[in-house]
């Protein structure tokens, strides 16, 4: 943030009276302290915004922002309230608070306080004048400083959700020897279909797989390009010596494929897990026995 | 040429060793077909390993030679396809029918003996 302490040091040398204008705001925030504060969790409190928290951090965190605020507007430096805006972001992200909300709330503030300067100088148009032009560059930057930080906050946390899902999302098991369970949950979009291509591939290569099952139970829809990668994958596992075996087809994908007109003659496809499963034994010429009855209340 | 071709018992075993051209693919046909019938071998497994592309000539070539066996009485099998070239294979819609695929030399040789 050099460029922003430089370019209050040019202020300082060049525009003196503009300098001591905004000291003079500074010292009229920081003693209407209390009341400004009051009137701003006031005005948060009306607008019902940040419903997810309590009146007691409504008002902790009001204290902390404005104080951040003031010092900003003072030096000029967003630093320091940056990196509150950040741990703030942080902590308020998990608990659903939205990016309208901390915008309002900070728009709110630079509202209470533009007013509280119309009320003192409102007898003097022309310094009133000259005060907003003081005023308002610095709390426009103030409020882009804290809506950015926000937002940086979430694409970061976002990303991170992200990751960790396509590090969770395509787990490749061996069950037997030659054989090899790929359940897969959530939505399929194309790349995630093509991680999963991959997957499988060095699943089968790494395990010397000969039938795959592939259970898609958790998958709510498919739409065209995700089939069409299903095909791919299905035909690439053929052209490695593994066949592929789809479960747990919905009524709904089902009809959604035959709809589609994709062309599922190579896939083998069978109801459920189960039976995936048991037909990939039968494939492979293991055989299930179980060895003596069931007791009834224990395991099963 | 860069690819050799074995006899192993029953069955040939042709591995290739590098890229090959146009030419070199004809050449591998119709030299396995030669041999087929020379040795009069039930089986043959081509190792394409060594392979980073497998285009449209290629495949129809192994196509070729998978149904041209199939006619003698002799199983084609073509092993080691890497997870690269069966993606991008399946993408081009490209396919080996008649030919059997097994993941690599052992696998292909287990296929032909069972």
């Amino acid at each position: 943030m050099e460029k922003g302490i430089s370019a209050v040091a040019g202020v300082a040398r060049d525009r003196d009276p503009d300098r001591s204008l905004l000291q003079e705001l500074v010292a009229h925030l920081r003693h209407h302290l209390t009341p400004l504060r009051e009137e701003w969790t006031r005005r948060i409190t009306e607008a019902q915004l940040l419903r997810v928290m309590t009146a007691d951090e409504i008002f902790s965190e009001v204290t902390a922002v404005y104080d951040n605020y003031v010092d900003a507007l003072e030096t000029g430096s967003i630093e320091a309230l940056e990196a509150y805006a950040k741990n703030l972001s942080e902590r308020i992200i998990p608990r659903g608070v939205e990016t309208h909300e901390v915008l309002g709330v900070v728009l709110l503030l630079r509202d209470v306080l533009a007013r509280s300067l119309f009320e003192k100088y409102q007898q003097d148009s022309s310094l009133l004048n000259r005060v907003l032009d003081v005023y308002e560059p610095a709390a426009n930057r103030i409020a882009v400083t804290v809506g950015v930080s926000f937002v940086q906050e979430r694409e970061r946390v976002i990303r991170q959700q992200q990751s960790a899902i396509r590090e969770l999302s395509t787990p490749v098991l061996k069950v037997r020897e030659q054989l090899l369970i790929l359940p897969i949950i959530g939505a399929l979009d194309a790349s995630r279909a093509r991680q999963l291509t991959e997957q499988l591939l060095k699943g089968i290569r790494d395990n010397r797989a000969k039938v795959v099952v592939i259970d898609i139970t958790g998958v709510p829809s498919i739409d065209m390009t995700v089939a069409n990668h299903m095909v791919q994958a299905v035909r690439a596992s053929g052209l490695m010596g593994a066949r592929v075996i789809i479960t747990g087809l919905s009524a709904d994908i089902a009809q959604t494929l035959v709809g589609l007109g994709v062309d599922l003659s190579m896939m083998q496809s069978v109801g459920d897990l189960q039976g995936g499963i048991e037909e990939a034994e039968r494939q492979l010429s293991y055989a299930v026995t179980r060895t003596g009855n069931v007791v009834p209340g224990q395991d099963e | 040429m860069a690819v050799s071709i074995l006899k192993q018992g029953d069955y040939l075993i042709a591995s290739v060793q590098s890229a090959l051209t146009d030419t070199e693919v004809i050449e591998l046909r119709d030299a396995l077909l030669a041999q087929v019938a020379k040795h009069r071998s039930r089986g043959v497994i081509v190792d394409v390993a060594a392979l980073d592309i497998i285009d449209s000539f290629a495949a129809r070539s192994l196509t070729t030679v998978a149904r041209t066996n199939r006619l003698r009485g002799a199983k084609t099998v073509i092993v080691g396809i890497q997870p690269e070239v069966a993606v991008a294979m399946s993408q081009f819609g490209l396919r080996l029918d008649s030919a059997h695929i097994a993941l690599d030399l052992e696998a292909g040789i287990q296929l032909l003996t069972a």
